[in-house]
């Protein structure tokens, strides 16, 4: 049971248009576990990040994730502006095969605005929105991609242990951010000693060089 | 033995190609002379159709690229979505245009040969109308090709493409056999029903019909080449950004 | 799957969800025929299976690079590829959206509209009936070729030019029925045929739209 619900990534590649971006990529996670990934913009957070939701082949490496335990949080939210928080809420719940939205309208501070209008919504509550949805989806990793954009203190807090009872109940997340989120027990992987090097273009296209 | 599938490898290909060239174009353009000063100088004409039957030594072989030309793309594709070979996705790219041209050529001679003969530059006729189908065919092949940047991208689509275009170029063929019974003269020009035609028009008409089919293969060599090419600058530039 | 129906229908029929403007758009394309072709009932009554087949057709094509897009540019597409739901299933759906939005309408108006055309009478139920039977096709093949245009800018142009050659079959089989259906002919063979390449449609291009959807999702 542990081990299928492990995490292990070994010697990952991945490219963005067909350029290289990081190489040699390695980490495990267990049960309980958050790693938080730095690098600067543009270094390949976002691609990692799709690559180990499924979106994106990798080029070269292994990843080995919970079957179907993948919850991903992109820049965009997938939220319709036209419906309200509780509808949008209660669909991403029922995609997931879950029933109750309750406690995700708690915990992200949404009970006084679920019968708004996403439309209506300022940036940052369209983000708790977002957020909120992780907890419909009742997977277990957490694939979060600059999670605090537009967030304000107390919504940062507010997520930050959101975070942690997740990791609490046996939860693991993978966080690309920049700011700290007061997970002092996550693990940092500085994304920058992987970056990918001009040389593994002839290994990767050779042939077209 | 070497396997056929080194020559998946761009360099290689290039290098092969070269050799090629020279040998397919010249032998293409001999065919191609004999062939068309044959029919058009050396032949009687027809005794219904007097000299306008001579088009034939145009129509014919060009529509008989235009189908293999796209049944050629949709080998590459195939091949391309199941081995993943660069050189066969280009190779596919580099067919279109020469097809669609075919498909083109095709159309014009079958409309200049229906003015004396039916007296109608265009006709719904199944053969004609699906020609027509064919070129907006290509037409949305090539456009999808232009309009994606990623090239991996853009030859995972417009295979997909071509395989489901194929399927329904075949149904439109029969919707369109349905849909009008036609005047084309289908037997006097059809290569299984050779005995319809007299030797004296046959033989030059398969002389052009190799020089086509030569043809095409020097032009789709050459711009499979151009593409390898334009593809490798391309990745030049991508090793360029990211140092 | 039965949420994701329900939440596309409820975006439809909200503000800014384009419902009913392949109707109008087909309404007015029919009003506009008789003028360009002169008044005469006869001209007008032979040509109305025909006319009412291409405007449902093109009016089935406005709508099309919706299917997709949306939900490209605001990410729910990447969260829907990540969920549980197989994309195929997505895709389905998608097209029995839009199908459900437009299709069905336009298949509702076509004899309303069929009646300015002076269509003769027993011809109203086979286009319905052939209308009925086509439209699904229409949607599923739009559905491919949204799928393949999503992640472009403006594909909107290029997805009519993919999607029109493949609409060319049904085209031609749905219009056979009505126009044989107006003049009081057998119409087996084409109703036949018609729903075999419905049927076929439906079942075969979910698959390769799914796959054209994870090629431009990576």
């Amino acid at each position: 049971m542990r081990g299928a619900m492990e995490c292990m990534v070994q010697d990952l590649s991945v490219a963005r248009g067909g350029v290289p971006l990081l190489q040699g990529v390695g980490f495990s996670l267990v049960p309980g576990e958050a790693l938080v990934l730095r690098a600067p913009n543009g270094a390949g957070k976002t691609t990692l990040l799709r690559c180990l939701a499924g979106l994106q082949p990798p080029l070269s490496g292994q990843v080995n994730l919970p079957e179907e335990g993948v919850a991903y949080a992109s820049h965009a939210d997938g939220i319709k502006t036209q419906l309200s928080v509780r509808e949008n809420l209660r669909f991403w719940a029922s995609v997931h095969g879950v029933a109750d939205i309750g406690e995700a309208l708690e915990r992200f501070d949404l009970v006084g605005l679920q019968t708004r209008l996403a439309g209506h919504l300022s940036a940052g509550q369209k983000r708790r929105l977002g957020l909120a949805r992780l907890l419909v989806t009742g997977r277990p990793l957490w694939l979060l991609d600059e999670p605090t954009v537009s967030l304000d203190t107390s919504a940062v807090a507010l997520f930050g242990d959101v975070v942690r009872s997740h990791l609490a109940g046996g939860g693991m997340a993978i966080i690309a951010t920049h700011i700290d989120l007061g997970l002092p027990e996550a693990r940092v992987l500085e994304l920058g000693a992987f970056k990918a090097r001009a040389d593994t273009m002839d290994t990767f296209d050779e042939a077209f060089l | 033995m070497a396997s056929i599938w080194e020559y998946a490898n761009p360099r290689k290909f290039i290098a092969t190609a070269n050799r090629l060239l020279p040998w397919v174009g010249g032998l293409a353009c001999v065919a191609l002379l004999v062939g068309l000063i044959w029919g058009f100088f050396l032949t009687p004409d027809d005794y219904r159709q007097g000299s306008t039957v001579k088009i034939i030594y145009l129509h014919v072989p060009s529509a008989l690229m235009a189908i293999n030309g796209w049944f050629m793309m949709l080998v590459a594709s195939l091949i391309w979505l199941v081995r993943r070979h660069h050189v066969s996705a280009l190779a596919a790219r580099a067919a279109a245009p020469v097809g669609a041209v075919m498909t083109l050529i095709a159309l014009i001679t079958g409309a200049i040969w229906g003015q004396p003969m039916w007296g109608t530059w265009w006709a719904w006729d199944p053969r004609l109308t699906s020609f027509l189908i064919l070129f907006l065919f290509y037409l949305g092949y090539i456009a999808l090709w232009a309009a994606i940047e990623d090239d991996d991208t853009a030859a995972d689509l417009t295979s997909i493409l071509c395989i489901v275009g194929s399927v329904f170029a075949v149904l439109s063929r029969y919707a369109v056999d349905f849909w009008n019974q036609g005047l084309h003269q289908g037997a006097s020009l059809s290569m299984d029903r050779a005995d319809h035609v007299a030797n004296v028009f046959y033989f030059p008409l398969l002389v052009c019909m190799s020089g086509f089919v030569l043809l095409f293969v020097a032009l789709v060599l050459l711009r499979t080449q151009t593409e390898i090419r334009a593809r490798r600058m391309r990745a030049l530039l991508a090793r360029e950004r990211m140092a | 799957m039965n949420a994701l129906l329900i939440r596309d229908l409820r975006l439809a029929v909200r503000a800014g969800g384009g419902f009913g403007l392949g109707l109008s758009f087909f309404l007015i394309l029919v009003a506009l025929i008789p003028f360009g072709v002169g008044p005469e009932t006869e001209l007008l009554a032979r040509i109305a299976p025909g006319i009412l087949w291409v405007g449902a057709l093109l009016s089935c094509l406005l709508s099309l690079d919706r299917i997709f897009a949306l939900d490209y540019e605001d990410g729910s597409l990447d969260l829907l590829a990540t969920a549980p739901l197989p994309l195929e299933a997505v895709v389905a759906v998608k097209a029995l959206v839009h199908w459900l939005t437009t299709g069905v309408p336009l298949t509702l108006a076509a004899p309303v509209l069929g009646v300015l055309l002076n269509l003769p009478w027993p011809g109203h139920l086979w286009l319905m009936a052939s209308l009925a039977l086509g439209t699904p096709a229409l949607s599923m093949i739009g559905a491919f070729g949204a799928a393949l245009t999503v992640g472009l800018k403006r594909g909107g142009l290029l997805l009519s030019l993919l999607v029109l050659p493949l609409y060319v079959p049904t085209l031609i089989f749905g219009a056979e029925v009505a126009r044989r259906g107006a003049a009081g002919m057998a119409l087996e063979t084409p109703l036949l045929v018609l729903a075999g390449v419905s049927l076929a449609t439906l079942a075969l291009l979910p698959f390769a739209a799914a796959a054209v959807l994870r090629v431009n999702l990576r």
